[in-house]
Parts: C-alpha cells; sequence; structure tokens
C-alpha cells in the first residue's frame, strides 16, 4: 500500500518531501508525488503518515 | 543642512526624486557640523547599533531603509485560523501571501537583483509563506548563500516558535540577529480558539495540549533567543473576543522574558480569503478599538505601531511593495551585485537622519512645553524620508502621530484607496477615505484640492497643505502650538 497527493488541492509547501522517513515524495512538474514504489505508509518509523499528519489540505495526501 | 554631493535622482530613480533631501529647510540644525549621532535618546547605544537600519525594529529607520522577504520556506508546522496559503492575489497585501515560491538559488537571484536597484535595502527576512525555522534547510541554505555575496544585508526570521528552540545556536552562528515570533496566547484555553493543529515530534497534536505544547516552545525559543543577544519582536494577532484582552498578558509575559518589541496587528479575515476565521464570520478589531488597546500596552514591552502586515514576498520601504517589479521573470540568469547605490545611499541617509532628529526632538520638545494638555490625532501623507511629501489624493495610506503634553508619537497607520487616479478624484473612494481617517483631527498633504478638502472639513478633519516637504514633527509642532494659542511662526521658526 502507498499514499498519493492529490495534485489540484496541492498548495506545494514541501514539508511532505522532507518529512517523508523513505524519501518517497519529491516534486515533479506542477506537484508534489508519492512514489509507490518507496512508500512504506512510514510502518514501523511512525506511528501516523508523516505526509498525511503535515499536510495543511484536508484529504489532499491520502491512501493510494 | 549641506547640499547633498550626490543627487537622489541618481541613486533612486525619479519616483523617489522628492523622498529625500529636497526643500530641506535652511535655518534648522547644521546638521553635518553639529556632530549629533542620530541616536534619539532614549535608545541604548549597543541596541541602536543593531535596529538602526531595520525598517522594522525601528520606526525612526523605517522612513529610511527597505526590506525584502524571500518566499522560499513554504512548508508549515502549525495551523493557524486566520492563515490560508492556497489563496494567492498580487494585489493583496498580507502575511503568508506570495505569488511565486523560491528556491534558495532564485532568492539569492532576487536579492542581488533588488539590492542592485533598490539603494534602500539593508534587511533581507523569511518571513514564509510557511516557517522559517520549520523548512529550515531552505532558510538556512540561502542565508548563506546571501551572505557570501552581500555581506552586509542584515537577517531576519519570522516564525511561529514551534522549531525555534532547535535552531537557535545556527541563527547565532549566522548573525541573524533579528527574529520575530507569533505569540498569540500565553494560555492553552486561548490557544486551542487559534490554532486548529500543530505538527510536532512527527505527528499531528490538536487542541489544548498542540496549543499547551506550541506555548511552552514559543517561550522556550524567546528565552534563548534574549540569553544570547538576539532582538525579538512578538507579533501578536488581535482577534476580537478571541485574544484581545488576553494580549495585555501577553505583552507582560513576554517582557519578562526579553522581548525589544511587541507589535499588535489587526485581524485580517476576509471571507473571500477562504481562512477559517473569515468563513466563519470572526471580525477583525477597527482603527480605534487596535489604538485602545495598544494605549493600553503602553508601558509594558515596547510597541511597534509601524507594521503594514506585508506579504511574504514584500519588497521596499514598508508602506510601499515593490514585488511585482521583481518576479523572476523579470531576473537575468547571471547577476553581479554592485554595492554603489547603496553605499551611495546610506551617506546620503546619515546626513539627512541628523537632520531630522535634530529637527523631531526640536519639535517634540516645544509640543511638551506647549501646556495646552490637548491630544491631536494627525495624518500625515508621505512618501517617506520622514517628511510630509504627498499629494493627498496620491496617498495610499496614511501614517498617524499623536501629539500631546507626553511629546509627538507615531501611533499608526490607516490605509486607505488612492484617491485620484488619472487626475480625477472619485466621490465613492473619498467617501472610503474619509471613513478610514475617523477619529483624526487633521490631515497634512503637499496638496489637496478644494471639494475632498471641504468634505473632509464637514467630516470634522481639517485639512492642511501649508507644511508640504517639512518634516513631519515640526509641521505637527507648529499646528500643535496654533491650536494651543502659541503663535504659529514662533513656533516654526
Amino acid at each position: 500500500m502507498a499514499f498519493k497527493i492529490i495534485a489540484s488541492q496541492c498548495t506545494q509547501c514541501g514539508a511532505c518531501e522532507f518529512e517523508c522517513p523513505s524519501g518517497a515524495i519529491k516534486f515533479k512538474g506542477e506537484s508534489y508525488v508519492v512514489e509507490p514504489q518507496k512508500c512504506t505508509e512510514c510502518e514501523g518509523v511512525f506511528d501516523t503518515q508523516q505526509c498525511a499528519s503535515v499536510c495543511p489540505m484536508p484529504k489532499t495526501c491520502v491512501p493510494a | 543642512m549641506a547640499a547633498p554631493v550626490i543627487s537622489v535622482e541618481s541613486l533612486t530613480g525619479a519616483r523617489f526624486s522628492d523622498q529625500l533631501l529636497v526643500s530641506a529647510k535652511s535655518g534648522g540644525c547644521a546638521s553635518s557640523s553639529c556632530g549629533s549621532s542620530t541616536r534619539p535618546d532614549d535608545v541604548d547605544p549597543a541596541i541602536w547599533d543593531k535596529i538602526k537600519d531595520h525598517p522594522c525594529f525601528s520606526e525612526e529607520a523605517h522612513h529610511y531603509f527597505a526590506r525584502m522577504h524571500v518566499a522560499v520556506a513554504a512548508a508549515c508546522n502549525v495551523q493557524c485560523n486566520y492563515c490560508n496559503r492556497k489563496y494567492d492575489c498580487a494585489n493583496e497585501s498580507r502575511p503568508g501571501v506570495v505569488s511565486e515560491k523560491l528556491t534558495p538559488d532564485q532568492a539569492v537571484r532576487k536579492v542581488i537583483a533588488v539590492a542592485n536597484e533598490v539603494p534602500q535595502l539593508s534587511v533581507l527576512g523569511i518571513a514564509g509563506p510557511g516557517d522559517a525555522c520549520y523548512d529550515w534547510e531552505k532558510t538556512k541554505a540561502t542565508f548563506e548563500r546571501v551572505v557570501r555575496e552581500i555581506p552586509d544585508v542584515k537577517l531576519c526570521v519570522s516564525t511561529n516558535g514551534l522549531a525555534l528552540p532547535d535552531h537557535v545556536n545556527e541563527l547565532v552562528d549566522m548573525n541573524v540577529d533579528h527574529v520575530t515570533i507569533t505569540i498569540n496566547m500565553v494560555d492553552p484555553e486561548v490557544g486551542a480558539k487559534i490554532y486548529p493543529w500543530i505538527f510536532y515530534d512527527h505527528r499531528r497534536y490538536v487542541g489544548i495540549q498542540a496549543a499547551r505544547i506550541l506555548h511552552e516552545r514559543q517561550m522556550l525559543g524567546l528565552e534563548m533567543l534574549s540569553a544570547r543577544g538576539i532582538l525579538t519582536k512578538i507579533n501578536s494577532v488581535m482577534i476580537p473576543g478571541v485574544n484581545d484582552q488576553h494580549l495585555i498578558e501577553v505583552n507582560k509575559w513576554v517582557k519578562q522574558r526579553g522581548a525589544f518589541l511587541h507589535n499588535v496587528m489587526p485581524l485580517i479575515s476576509d471571507p473571500a480569503h477562504g481562512t477559517h476565521y473569515g468563513l466563519t464570520g470572526q471580525r477583525g478589531p477597527n482603527a480605534m478599538e487596535m489604538k485602545a488597546l495598544q494605549d493600553r500596552l503602553e508601558g509594558g514591552a515596547k510597541l511597534m505601531r509601524h507594521c503594514r502586515q506585508c506579504r511574504a514576498d514584500a519588497v521596499g520601504l514598508l508602506g510601499e511593495d515593490r514585488g511585482q517589479e521583481f518576479t523572476l521573470d523579470q531576473i537575468p540568469g547571471e547577476l553581479t551585485y554592485d554595492a554603489g547605490k547603496r553605499e551611495a545611499y546610506r551617506e546620503l541617509v546619515a546626513d539627512e537622519r541628523r537632520d531630522r532628529l535634530a529637527a523631531r526632538s526640536e519639535a517634540i520638545g516645544m509640543v511638551k512645553t506647549t501646556s495646552s494638555g490637548k491630544s491631536l490625532l494627525v495624518a500625515v501623507a508621505t512618501k517617506g524620508g520622514g517628511r510630509v511629501n504627498e499629494h493627498f489624493g496620491h496617498a495610499k495610506e496614511f501614517q498617524v502621530y499623536e501629539a500631546s503634553p507626553i511629546g509627538i508619537n507615531f501611533i499608526g497607520h490607516r490605509k486607505v484607496e488612492q484617491y485620484c487616479l488619472g487626475g480625477w478624484g472619485e466621490n465613492a473612494t473619498l467617501d472610503g477615505v474619509i471613513a478610514a481617517l475617523e477619529g483624526i483631527d487633521v490631515v497634512l498633504c503637499v496638496k489637496i484640492g478644494n471639494c475632498p478638502k471641504d468634505q473632509l472639513a464637514d467630516a470634522g478633519i481639517r485639512a492642511i497643505d501649508a507644511y508640504g516637504h517639512d518634516y513631519i514633527e515640526t509641521a505637527i509642532a507648529a499646528i500643535y502650538a496654533a491650536e494651543s494659542g502659541v503663535p504659529a511662526l514662533a513656533a516654526i521658526a
């Protein structure tokens, strides 16, 4: 499983990129994108998904 | 004062042509020879050295020096009910709003472009649009690169304080000697009404727990900065019914912990901005409510009253924003810093400031000795330089001063829509200007038409254009003395 970012709602603040413990989030084109192969949903590292916890936009960083 | 060796036009371009050094009155203190320092009497010399070129930390400096913000720190760790960073409009001026986010490399190019064109530039600040201390790697990279190019620019950050304690040592190492912390509460119960959540130590906190953590981190950060000799300004957003009376308590707490300045700002809550407060109908305070609270805070931590609540990408003197002249598409790829204009401007300004300070202290002394006991609120149309040098119809803001037995004090500004466009005044706009000048006794400007002058008079406001290009305090003292029955001529002699 992985998370995804809904591009139309993303403010491009970039907090998710540096909070991601797996280096799975990169800025591509117009938005930040989660690489599904790298995303671990923070399992075993943090209690909650870092990208979703820090995202300022509701329902923007969600399970894919 | 002595004639300027270099023309101001050559430095600042035509738009500032009458901003500085023009029509300096003869007969005042012969500034360049009197040898007095430009330091106001009530400021400690070591502190004056730090603030004398910082427009936000010194009201006196804001007449001469400009700041720029580079929008490199987009990420934030706190959600505030008055903030929505999604919304972006180039015509809008409020914190957290930017037209384009920059990488540290783009920011360096922008700073050089501005330094080459805006000789007043003295301060580079990072104020978001997120949080400078949370998005730390970008803040740090920007400062390190800029200082290599322009070593004498002052560095400044603005933060919500949550991540601040983690970076105090690095701030000291980078010579950042001004930090602004936004502190809206010292009671988590109040904080819970302002902050829906924070992100701290890898998790999201909500409610009172979130506000308590934020409060503790803010106080710790402030204490650490004070211990290291970094000057701090505390920004507080005044939210009627939520924290307005509570800010008296905030002022006490921050004063005890060494805050240098306290800046109480009105909540901006237009529903169109899409903020929580905007959408739920929470109103901001009006100008007289702001003043009443600020007056109650006098005697506590020193107040900043000249804040313009600027954007996170603002460029220029505080009352103006030249950001649109320096968007990335207008900045060349390769740029070299040329220190010439900034250096020449500084020399000019040093003389001008000495002259103005002498005139100012003379004017204030005169007001103090006029034993009328009256208080007079004066709104001044100015383009900078501490002079009455703007036409009524061209003003986008008025600087407000209070003359009273305690002297002449700057107490704030009133933003207005420019009344005169293309030579014609709009009546609807004039009504708005008059409404914005509520409570004002006198308007000072270079020139005003008969029609607006009469309408102001109907609203109980006297417009006076007899003191064009005089120093603001000199003009106010003359009016104050005339009001009190002292002959005006004696007053301005």
